[in-house]
């Protein structure tokens, strides 16, 4: 499809393709769960008692709307206007729980009565087991064990909630692995269990399913940003991108607004091409991974690398389908930022702003000197979790962020 | 008359053994294969390694990791497969993998070196019916390879049909619900119902059940509700540790059919 044929970014075919990417490449074992998610997602999502419910939850127990905060020492640093909206204030501490919230909803309204998830970074882990705590539902959460290392606080927190942390041992033992397992607990327990995706990766119709659950932080970007600027459309919009699923939510109600740059930030980690690095649009080819159709770090035989990032959110092989349609018609402009200029970028924000944010979200905060934004341009990056859970890669690098 | 139906018309209760190509050596593909047959597997699902084998286990992951170690792909199989068809003229022969490597050394050229090699069928778990039949059944057809489906307990009734309505070869009953190299259930009531209702179906295509068959006992269930079994995970894990693979795999598959 040419970009001018396309009418909207934001909704994928029937059978889940956004171009060419997407569909649901799943086993027959999965094929009437998938169906089950697919036939009736959009009804769930828009009945009345789904609608109440969630935007109760997300009102009083997630916190939102979440703030939009114009960040006036960063704006006078790269001179222009740049305002932070601060998903980091949402329970739990990232913008993960808007999904969560949702999905568990779902999975009620379809009967089930056992939850899994995936995690990095454990912020999407321990978002699913704070809900589960929430609703009373047991809570499997898979991580790999390189991650468990790297993220402790956020498996003693999922572990305080009540969850099972179950180890994933295989492959690179991070978030891609975690993944095959949680998509294996699925295969095993197809009646009762609802996977929880964290991203908009996965099979039809979880890119849409969580791109939808996310969109809340564009809708409410739209009417803080006419408050404070007059108009609802800023001139940037900056996410990072693992999977994508926060760059999902705060570019969706912007998606079919031309006049607004979207900007995906991948994690180059030593560098784009020593080897060491995360940034799928660049070092990615259409493929096949966890069910999609999409772009994804391969070798010339079709096995999946390992990628590499300092960040346990963002060391993912592929991109949601969404994000590499973006990417390939060019609506969406990606940057990628090495570990040390992500960490640069978190010193930068915790001493101009007194914000401390999570290993991710300072890769999009890294982008604001490559934007080429003018002093009247309005730029929203996206502040999609708090450095807690970091603290300790961020001492161990304290000689980069000073 | 292909050698998959062939074999279904001339023989019961069939065994076929899944090992994975290049593993526990490189060229082990070749004396795995004609121990196997020698020893009376009745036919051959040679496995593609891949990366990130979604639908299998712990045992069927790490052969296939090794066998990627080893320096196993697709050309290399290739390559291996040939002789393979010469030494054993009559052994039905499947391959078994991911969609990935597959679209990577494109789709087309996959069915024509496969066809060449001398390869009877092919499975891919993750490769959807649907998609199947409106991208890939054509280039199958042309090159005179028969795609296996999977049914599982939560397949329905007009689905089955439809699979049955499209198979040249056989189906593949999933057992149970789970990834390779289960243990089959204490209690197989339920299981036994599933085969039950399959069975009163009375499809065309001939069935292989898989999925946590491991040994002579459930073997044999397999066989009263189907026409064969497929065991892999449970060859795979007595190859572990064995000095001699081909010979230990021979024992086993005589442990399974004496």
């Amino acid at each position: 499809m040419t970009p001018s044929a396309i009418t909207s970014y934001r909704t994928p075919t029937a059978r889940g393709y956004y171009g060419e990417f997407g569909g649901a490449f799943v086993p027959e074992m999965l094929f009437p769960n998938v169906e089950e998610l697919r036939t009736q997602y959009e009804e769930i999502l828009a009945s009345e008692s789904f609608r109440t419910e969630y935007e109760q939850l997300l009102r009083d127990y997630v916190g939102r709307p979440t703030p939009l905060f114009e960040a006036q020492r960063l704006s006078e640093k790269y001179n222009t206007r740049v305002f932070l909206k601060r998903e980091d204030l949402c329970h739990t501490g990232a913008h993960k729980i808007n999904n969560t919230v949702g999905q568990i909803l779902l999975a009620q309204r379809l009967g089930k009565t056992r939850i899994i998830a995936e995690t990095g970074a454990g912020q999407h882990g321990v978002a699913t087991a704070t809900v589960c705590a929430l609703m009373g539902l047991p809570c499997v959460v898979y991580m790999g064990s390189v991650d468990i290392e790297r993220q402790a606080p956020n498996v003693a927190r999922m572990r305080l909630l009540g969850a099972e942390v179950r180890t994933a041992t295989s492959g690179s033992q991070t978030l891609k692995d975690a993944t095959n397992e949680a998509i294996r607990d699925w295969l095993a327990n197809p009646l009762d269990t609802h996977y929880i995706i964290g991203s908009v990766v996965g099979p039809h119709p979880y890119p849409d399913l969580v791109a939808r659950l996310q969109s809340v932080i564009s809708e409410e970007m739209r009417k803080q940003l006419l408050e404070k600027t007059g108009s609802e459309l800023p001139d940037y919009v900056v996410a990072c991108v693992g999977g994508g699923s926060n760059a999902a939510g705060a570019f969706y109600h912007f998606l079919d607004e031309p006049s607004v740059q979207l900007v995906a930030v991948e994690a180059a980690g030593h560098g784009i091409h020593s080897g060491h690095s995360a940034a799928t649009s660049v070092l990615g080819t259409p493929g096949i991974i966890h069910g999609s159709r999409t772009l994804l770090m391969q070798d010339a035989d079709g096995q999946i690398t390992e990628p590499y990032s300092i960040s346990a959110g963002l060391d993912y092989p592929g991109i949601g389908p969404l994000h590499a349609w973006l990417g390939t018609t060019g609506r969406a402009r990606f940057i990628a930022i090495t570990d040390d200029e992500a960490l640069a970028g978190v010193s930068e924000c915790a001493r101009l702003e007194g914000i401390i944010p999570a290993l991710e979200t300072a890769h999009a905060l890294a982008a604001l000197g490559q934007l080429g934004a003018g002093p009247d341009d309005v730029v929203v990056v996206n502040l999609s979790g708090r450095g807690d859970k970091d603290l300790e890669t961020y001492m161990k690098n304290f000689d980069k962020l000073v | 008359m292909n050698r998959i139906q062939t074999a279904f018309e001339q023989k019961q209760n069939l065994l076929n053994i899944y090992f994975t190509a290049g593993y526990p050596a490189l060229t082990d593909t070749m004396p795995m294969a004609q121990a196997l047959v020698a020893a009376g597997a009745d036919m051959l699902e040679i496995g593609m390694p891949f990366s990130d084998p979604m639908a299998d286990g712990p045992v069927i992951q790490h052969s296939s990791t090794l066998a990627l170690a080893n320096g196993m792909n697709m050309r290399t199989l290739f390559g291996q497969l040939g002789p393979l068809r010469a030494a054993l003229p009559d052994t039905p022969v499947l391959l078994m993998g991911y969609l990935n490597p597959v679209l990577q050394f494109g789709m087309e050229n996959f069915c024509r070196e496969a066809a060449a090699a001398g390869v009877d069928g092919v499975i891919l778990p993750d490769l959807p019916v649907a998609e199947y039949e409106e991208e890939y059944a054509a280039t199958f057809r042309r090159h005179g390879l028969r795609p296996v489906f999977l049914i599982t307990p939560q397949t329905s009734e007009a689905r089955i049909r439809h699979l049955d309505s499209i198979s040249e070869a056989f189906l593949y009953l999933v057992s149970g619900p789970g990834i390779t190299g289960n243990v089959g259930p204490a209690d197989t009531t339920v299981q036994d119902d599933y085969f039950r209702r399959i069975e009163a179906m009375g499809l065309k295509t001939p069935r292989l059940i898989g999925f946590g068959i491991a040994d002579k006992a459930s073997y044999q269930r397999a066989c009263a509700h189907a026409d064969g079994a497929i065991i892999g995970s449970a060859l795979i894990q007595a190859l572990e540790g064995a000095p001699d693979a081909p010979a230990a795999a021979a024992a086993f598959v005589a442990s399974i059919k004496n």
